[in-house]
């Protein structure tokens, strides 16, 4: 049965520098790195060293813990270089691409005439796994595990966020093969929800072999989290796997054409973009040529991700793993005079949920926000405010107070295993007391891991 | 903006140098003129344009229609008890009632910013902590609920025992179990019973004038009622208490009392402020004035004695119940936390004062005490509210394993 669901809590943060709603080419970058850290808690094994030559889709590494998950390299070419940090730990690989892209082949298989375990298989072998995401814990996805559902989202709701509407446009036959194999994944349902606010996309609309959901609402109504949270919400001892929409089409792609064609569309964004809009790239592509140029001189941050969940990168940096939307706002490094722009001003060009400032005045301003903290880190003071932006029934400060002081009985009554890091992303927005709450959360995560897992 | 920037660069303290243990009073001052260049590291990278400065400013902002009427009101009764002339028009002599309500309460204010500040800067450079804001508002509510006449080294007394024992030793701002500025006020009132409480302290002077005229008291209103539940009332019915002290003076806040609380009209100002910009909590707001009339009304259905009559929105507008309701009550750290929690401790606060005020004519007003209770018993009212969300998931997680 197809459900709707309406949110009310939330908040949309209207930023400049939305990407228009065109597909640029980027000159081809042959630099390409994957880097480890993008996957959370993975300690990798190399296959390859440096020299090897290498297939888009060849094995580079393993997850030391679960080997049979493989990463790809998302490129044919040279392995130039493993970069490690403290303790050997390796950091990120370095692949030089040849101009031409060979791929390993796996072959073209129907997905709907697969088993479970061919399906699996198919996936693990291919790199395509890591694109397969589990709550609790919000890490890759376990491959021994039942999940009890499968959940996608078909759109993004974060700040400057990309449109997959406009993105999956014509990817319908990858995105329905991708959610034909996830259905085999699990006992359950795979659930693909819609905005309700717009209409989808027919590669939304027309998918079959899920149930499709409409969630009406502000931000976080995109969020994965949310959308489980009211679809059918985790217990203890249940898990679920989550999909990004792009990935969903690579990991049809795996099927469709036997080869693992790591591409996306993504979005460059933000205040500090001259024109916004979007580009198609490989998985660990080099940022540098398509920054050089298109963003304003002067201290910029560079994330890759959104405003709100994204890393800290550095402009001769590559796009993350997981990342669909490189954002550029202006880094707000400045001391800010206490009645010009500081905490007693009238803060025309401060976002705030509460009318505080006189920006109030100006419902439908887009703003250009910087990265300062707007405040020192404090203790936390005010109630309530986290609640308005926070559409689950948990209580935020409390479940982060019990995270802050490690009861883990607690953490899992409150509902640790119904949330990720980036489901706190407004939370940690909204803060007064500047706390990084997601922090906070990927620590408590991490600890329920160890401890209870 | 640079060449005080620069200036304050160059005062900066090393942080090994000699004077590295007063760093943080340095901060302080730094933090107070320039909101920091301290950018997002890792999680979301803009943050809201708030912080705790801002949330403190605009209560003090809030406060402030009730500091400048307190400082006229103050000056009024003052007159009031030199003249010996309880009929003095309320708007004449302008002039001199604002001097000398200025005369009385600008010294008030200053000594509770003084102190207050000079003790947390001892815990800063103690505990090499950061100044942190809570005493800004603190500092401004201390002032407006003691009497004009308080001595001046009672409120500094007062203001060390509330920031230490209070605030401090549970770890600074946002970890305090009681409200720090009714802590004060406890404390004045525990500590000197005399100054805090009779009829010769709530017009400023009178304790100096000579002789008064038969008939003049020097009472608040809410004294004059509390002798109604005892054997030698001022006023033989509630109609008699009206005629002398009608809603519209409460409401006006033409009344004894203490500085800043008797202005109805001010304090919804600033309640409107606060409501509006979406600093205070307004469950916690709404629902205390539904506790007090709740409870006025009950008591209304039972009088005993005259006391019992009085109309409970007269009761709420008298004392310090709507500036409790407004400035004290929701302070948010020691208030409940959760929402429905909210309703329930802002309910029983309200119905507590006003059960304070009537029922025990020892206090003539419940306010203070029933906040302090309250704010001792909203951990307990979060922790029966969280169960129930707890239990709510476990109950799911039970249908599920069926």
């Amino acid at each position: 049965m197809s459900k709707t669901i309406t949110i009310r809590k939330g908040l949309d943060i209207k930023l400049l520098g939305e990407a228009e709603k065109v597909k640029s080419g980027v000159e081809f970058a042959d630099n390409f790195v994957i880097r480890t850290t993008d996957f959370h808690g993975l300690i990798p094994k190399l296959t390859v060293k440096a020299g090897d030559q290498v297939k888009a889709g060849s094995t580079i590494f393993l997850d030391k813990g679960r080997p049979e998950i493989r990463f790809a390299s998302p490129v044919a070419g040279e392995i130039t270089d493993i970069v490690r940090g403290e303790k050997r730990k390796i950091l990120q690989i370095n692949i030089k691409a040849t101009a031409e892209n060979a791929y390993e082949d796996f072959g073209v298989k129907d997905p709907s005439k697969l088993s479970k375990d061919e399906v699996k298989q198919q996936l693990l072998a291919s790199g395509a796994w890591p694109f397969i995401k589990m709550r609790p814990i919000d890490i890759i996805a376990n491959p021994a595990d039942e999940p009890k559902a499968i959940f996608v989202s078909a759109f993004d709701s974060s700040p400057l966020a990309p449109d997959y509407d406009f993105i999956m446009h014509g990817e319908g036959a990858a995105f329905q093969a991708g959610i034909t194999a996830l259905s085999k994944l699990t006992s359950g349902k795979v659930h693909l929800t819609l905005n309700g606010n717009t209409t989808a996309d027919v590669a939304f609309s027309n998918a079959k072999d899920c149930q499709i959901n409409k969630i009406n609402g502000k931000h976080p109504a995109g969020n994965v989290g949310t959308q489980i949270h009211h679809i059918d919400p985790i217990n203890k001892g249940q898990v679920v796997w989550t999909v990004n929409a792009q990935d969903v089409a690579i990991i049809g792609r795996v099927f469709l054409t036997g080869k693992f064609q790591a591409e996306r569309v993504i979005a460059l964004a933000g205040s500090e973009v001259k024109n916004p809009k979007y580009y198609k790239m490989t998985i660990g592509s080099s940022l540098k040529k398509l920054l050089t140029g298109t963003i304003n001189e002067g201290k910029v941050r560079i994330i890759s991700g959104n405003v709100l969940t994204g890393d800290k990168i550095t402009a001769d940096s590559h796009i993350g793993y997981y990342h669909n939307q490189v954002t550029v706002i202006p880094e707000g490094d400045e001391p800010k005079f206490l009645i010009t722009k500081g905490w007693m001003g009238p803060g025309l060009g401060k976002f705030s949920i509460n009318r505080s400032y006189f920006s109030w005045l100006m419902p439908g301003k887009k703003y250009a926000l910087d990265t300062n903290l707007n405040g020192e880190r404090r203790n936390f003071v005010v109630t309530g405010e986290l609640e308005k932006v926070f559409p689950f029934d948990i209580y935020p400060m409390q479940l982060i107070k019990s995270v802050m002081y490690k009861d883990l009985d607690l953490m899992e009554k409150l509902g640790i295993y119904e949330v990720a890091p980036e489901d706190f992303a407004l939370c940690e927005f909204v803060c007064t007391s500047k706390i990084d709450i997601q922090d906070v959360i990927r620590k408590g995560l991490d600890e329920v891991y160890t401890e209870c897992m | 903006m640079k060449a005080i920037e620069k200036m304050m660069r160059k005062m900066e303290p090393d942080h090994h140098g000699k004077w590295a243990k007063f760093h943080p009073v340095w901060d302080g001052f730094f933090t107070f003129l320039f909101t920091p260049g301290e950018t997002t590291n890792k999680g979301a990278h803009i943050r809201d344009g708030i912080d705790l400065k801002r949330t403190m400013f605009m209560v003090i902002v809030a406060l402030l229609p009730c500091l400048l009427f307190g400082i006229y009101n103050t000056g009024h009764w003052h007159y009031v008890a030199e003249k010996g002339d309880l009929n003095l028009p309320y708007w004449d002599m302008f002039g001199d009632k604002v001097i000398y309500g200025l005369i009385k309460v600008l010294p008030l204010v200053i000594v509770s910013y003084a102190v207050g500040l000079g003790v947390e800067f001892v815990f800063c450079i103690k505990n090499q902590h950061a100044i942190q804001e809570g005493y800004l508002v603190t500092g401004m509510l201390i002032p407006l609920i003691v009497p004009a006449d308080v001595p001046l080294w009672m409120v500094a007394i007062a203001v060390v025992f509330a920031v230490v024992l209070a605030k401090e030793v549970f770890g600074g701002t946002g970890m305090n179990v009681v409200n720090v500025a009714l802590t004060a006020r406890a404390f004045l009132f525990f500590s000197y019973p005399t100054m805090m409480s009779g009829d010769k302290i709530w017009m400023s002077g009178l304790q100096n004038v000579a002789s008064t005229p038969d008939g003049f008291s020097g009472a608040t209103p809410l004294g004059e009622l509390a002798s109604m539940a005892t054997n030698e009332p001022v006023h033989a019915s509630i109609d008699a208490f009206q005629a002398k002290w009608t809603l519209m003076d409460s409401m006006i806040g033409s009344i004894p009392g203490s500085v800043g609380e008797t202005s109805f009209i001010a304090i919804m100002i600033g309640a409107a402020f606060l409501l509006y910009t979406g600093i205070a909590s307004w469950k916690v707001m709404f629902s205390f004035f539904a506790g007090g009339l709740a409870i006025g009304y009950l008591l209304n259905g039972v009088a005993v004695n005259p006391y019992l009559e009085l109309d409970p929105i007269h009761h709420l507008m008298l004392g310090g119940f709507a500036f409790g309701a407004v400035f004290m009550v929701t302070d948010p750290v020691t208030a409940a936390q959760t929402s429905s929690g909210k309703y329930i401790y802002g309910f029983l606060a309200g119905a507590m004062a006003i059960v304070i005020r009537v029922l025990n004519p020892a206090f003539p007003e419940g306010v203070m005490m029933a906040i302090l209770l309250l704010n001792v018993l909203a951990p307990l009212i979060d922790h029966y509210v969280i169960q129930s969300n707890i239990k709510r998931r476990m109950k799911r997680l039970k249908t599920v394993a069926q």
